[in-house]
């Protein structure tokens, strides 16, 4: 129990900037360019630590709250979905609930936070991500629903359990590829990637995730990143476990496979970013409603 | 008819002030009136104290006929304001109110544009302080009022590095439905620096009116002096500054391409332009030392002459850059989500462009020929620039394929002008200026046309100079573009003006 502790939460906490690095790698590669080198992430990270807070005048507690809410719910979260096939250190019926609405509440004081700095921009930015990520909750609640049909049970561990591999190869393998599809599209909206979301424009008014964060800075502004790290992977683990469900009774292996299945990902991202602009604002609402559909679709699938 | 009333010339012709029939404010109205309802554009319109009054000369451009007319009436105090019947004048009617203090009556929308202290011992028209050096955006903007509606105030420090600027805009949820831009933040005074003899500073200075568009000022400034001074420059000058002209355009416009893509996020093109670039203003740099062409054109010619070996390796490098700037091109313009973003936004009208007098890259996209490489050729242009580019439907699409477009004329240009290049010398001293006369030269920067004109006194010294740079017709432009379209696509809309702020303020 201690010992799978330890073990999630050291892959979690070293490995989360890594992803990071891989995508600016991925990216950098398609334009081109060298890049960044790939522990880019954590020279950021640690040269963020060193420097001082500082505060506007016109902000409250609730300003800091934000950042700290944002890196403490992912690592939350985190022992409730297993690293694939390394089961969940916390784990009980239900639990899915708590994983999706965890990050519901990071979400909320980062708004706040965003808001209590009286700025029209990170107002601007507070509304699209919430108006954006509500439209996005109903797709993941009818894909985590899916996966309960399929495996008869209600906690994460039981959801992404080993029948998944038995799964793909019954009937409801379709409908596996399609919530992988939706969870694919949720990944990026939730962690402000392409097409939904620019991490690296410094165009204030397009932005959405990175305009609430314009007014934090130093450690404040690295636990934002860190914590974006985290999201990133928790969220990550989620796709990864649906593809992979390999599960060789090996830990090593394990949390190899699941670390490779991880950097598929951000490579997936990285592609995704290279080949496609950003889409215009008012469409976002259209596709998150598209994936909403597409997984109800695959619910009415596995109950049939 | 008051056609008798008008001077009409090339430009390039030097037009003694004493020819200049002095007209009635209201000849002067009714004429101007009538031209711009007709075929002609107001290219330059400026002041000239003197001690009667405020003398004002409106240059027009009749585009097809490839002449200018001028106006020339004298105002003192208030007048009545032309800018109801003619929208293009409303900011030199500003400009002018700010300057010599006189007060255009029935202006729509009288605010200061460049925040400075009027240029003669007047009373400030906003009744600001004399004393005080103005508050650049200190002004009263445009308000809408209602529970839903907020303002969102952008600038002057931006996020990205680029000029100062202030954008005020009413927005109802992510729609904007008014913009209002105020700048001024970088005015030098450059037009009253530049009074006096042309030197080497005032030269330093003209490069550095838009510093992107330093071969664009420069020939404008250096065809100008060289009406006045009655010697054109030598056939082989006109072709190398044609071809500084047009790597300038390369440059700024693969720049721009590169930009527009960043905008959107689509990075394969953003990185590769960015690249491409570079190549372009190396080229620049091999020309003539400077990769943003200063110190090139001079009055009386060019200052670098190119010899065969460096033909054949601007030719050798253009046939590399050619098929790359195509491809960086070409996946931008092929890309369904790129051109989802570039289509439909940010659209102005045929007519909203007329009226406002857009002109340059912003014009061509609205479907006006406007292009004073074609309409007022100077020097050797008229032997290649036979095809004007233009889109028709307004759009950030259409005015990043004008410049698409425009990079692969430019490089057949280039290509075209260095194969044929005039033989003879580059350089001959200039004479001295003509006394009491007026010259107006016009030059097709990559942005737009530039307008340079300039009085001469007595002696034959500059006394007045005034310049336009295409900024100032066009950020209207963006204004106008930015209604009724989402904030969020505000950045794109301004970037495929991409409008100096420099050279709007002077």
């Amino acid at each position: 129990m201690i010992g799978g502790l330890v073990l999630h939460l050291t892959l979690l906490l070293l490995f989360a900037p890594l992803l990071q690095g891989v995508i600016v790698k991925t990216k950098a590669r398609f334009a081109g360019r060298v890049g960044a080198p790939l522990l880019q992430p954590y020279y950021d990270l640690a040269r963020l630590w060193r420097k001082g807070f500082v505060f506007s005048t016109t902000t409250t507690w609730v300003f800091l709250a934000g950042p700290v809410v944002g890196l403490v719910v992912p690592l939350l979260a985190s022992l409730m979905i297993p690293f694939g096939a390394l089961p969940a250190p916390v784990s009980f019926e239900g639990d899915l609930i708590l994983f999706v609405y965890l990050f519901g509440l990071a979400r909320f004081f980062t708004a706040t936070a965003a808001l209590d700095t009286g700025s029209s921009f990170e107002g601007m930015g507070a509304v699209r991500e919430v108006t954006f990520s509500c439209l996005a909750e109903p797709t993941v609640l009818f894909a985590l629903l899916v996966l309960a049909r399929l495996s008869e049970g209600f906690s994460l561990n039981a959801l992404l359990g080993p029948h998944l591999t038995e799964a793909w190869r019954s009937d409801a393998g379709a409908a596996l590829g399609l919530i992988l599809v939706c969870l694919f599209v949720v990944l990026l909206v939730e962690n402000s990637r392409i097409p939904f979301d620019d991490p690296t424009t410094h165009l204030e008014l397009t932005m959405i995730h990175e305009v609430m964060v314009l007014d934090h800075s130093g450690p404040a502004f690295g636990m934002i990143l860190y914590g974006a790290s985290l999201k990133l992977m928790v969220l990550g683990a989620l796709l990864v476990r649906i593809l992979l469900p390999l599960q060789t009774g090996w830990w090593l292996t394990d949390a190899l496979v699941f670390l490779g299945g991880q950097l598929g990902v951000a490579v997936a991202i990285g592609v995704v970013e290279s080949t496609m602009a950003r889409l215009r604002l008012p469409r976002v609402p259209q596709v998150l409603i598209g994936t909403s559909l597409l997984s109800i679709f695959a619910l009415v699938l596995v109950l049939r | 008819m008051n056609r008798s009333k008008l001077i009409r010339f090339r430009h390039g012709a030097c037009v003694p002030l004493a020819e200049l029939p002095r007209l009635d404010f209201s000849v002067f109205r009714e004429s101007l009136l009538e031209e711009v309802a007709g075929d002609a554009r107001v290219a330059s319109f400026f002041g000239y104290p003197t001690t009667a009054g405020l003398d004002i000369y409106a240059i027009l451009a009749r585009d097809w006929k490839g002449e200018l007319a001028l106006l020339h009436t004298q105002v003192s105090g208030n007048y009545p304001s032309l800018t109801p019947d003619c929208p293009q004048l409303h900011l030199f009617e500003r400009e002018l109110a700010e300057q010599y203090g006189v007060r255009p009556e029935g202006h729509p929308w009288l605010k200061p544009v460049r925040f400075h202290r009027a240029w003669l011992p007047v009373a400030d028209i906003w009744g600001r302080d004399p004393g005080q050096h103005p508050v650049p955006g200190d002004m009263e903007f445009y308000r809408v009022e209602g529970e839903e509606v907020h303002e969102v105030a952008v600038g002057p420090v931006h996020a990205g590095v680029i000029e100062p600027g202030h954008f005020r805009f009413q927005c109802h949820g992510e729609e904007v439905m008014h913009l209002e831009i105020s700048l001024g933040y970088q005015h030098r005074g450059i037009e009253q620096q530049l009074i006096g003899t042309p030197s080497l500073v005032t030269l330093r200075q003209l490069e550095t009116v838009a510093g992107d568009t330093t071969i664009g000022h420069t020939t404008a400034s250096c065809q100008m002096l060289e009406s006045l001074s009655g010697h054109d420059a030598l056939p082989r000058a006109h072709a190398i500054r044609a071809i500084g002209l047009e790597l300038e355009r390369l440059a700024n416009h693969v720049g721009d391409i590169g930009a527009l893509a960043g905008d959107v996020g689509f990075l394969p093109t953003s990185s590769f332009c960015g690249r491409l670039r570079g190549d372009y203003l190396n080229l620049m740099a091999e020309l003539c030392g400077s990769r943003f062409g200063r110190g090139l054109v001079r009055p009386g010619g060019v200052q670098f002459d190119l010899d065969a070996a460096l033909i054949e390796r601007i030719l050798k490098r253009l046939d590399v850059l050619e098929p790359e700037t195509r491809g960086a091109f070409d996946i931008c313009f092929d890309s369904p989500s790129v051109l989802a973003r570039f289509e439909g936004t940010g659209r102005i009208s045929i007519d909203d462009a007329e009226n406002l007098g857009l002109v340059g890259v912003a014009a061509k996209a609205c479907g006006l020929v406007r292009d004073a490489r074609l309409h007022h050729p100077f020097g050797i242009d008229d032997e290649f620039l036979d095809m004007p580019i233009i889109e028709t439907d307004g759009d950030v699409f259409a005015r990043g394929n004008v410049r698409r477009r425009e990079t692969y004329a430019s490089i057949k240009l280039i290509r075209d002008t260095l194969k044929r290049l005039p033989a003879g010398g580059i350089f001959r001293p200039l004479a001295p200026l003509a006394p009491d006369s007026l010259a107006v030269s016009l030059c097709e920067g990559w942005r737009g046309e530039v307008v340079h004109a300039a009085i001469t006194d007595r002696q034959g010294h500059i006394s007045r100079y005034k310049i336009v740079d295409p900024s100032f017709h066009n950020w209207s432009g963006l204004a106008m573009a930015l209604r009724g379209q989402q904030i969020s696509d505000f950045p794109l809309c301004n970037k495929s003006f991409n409008l100096s702020y420099c050279g709007f303020d002077l």
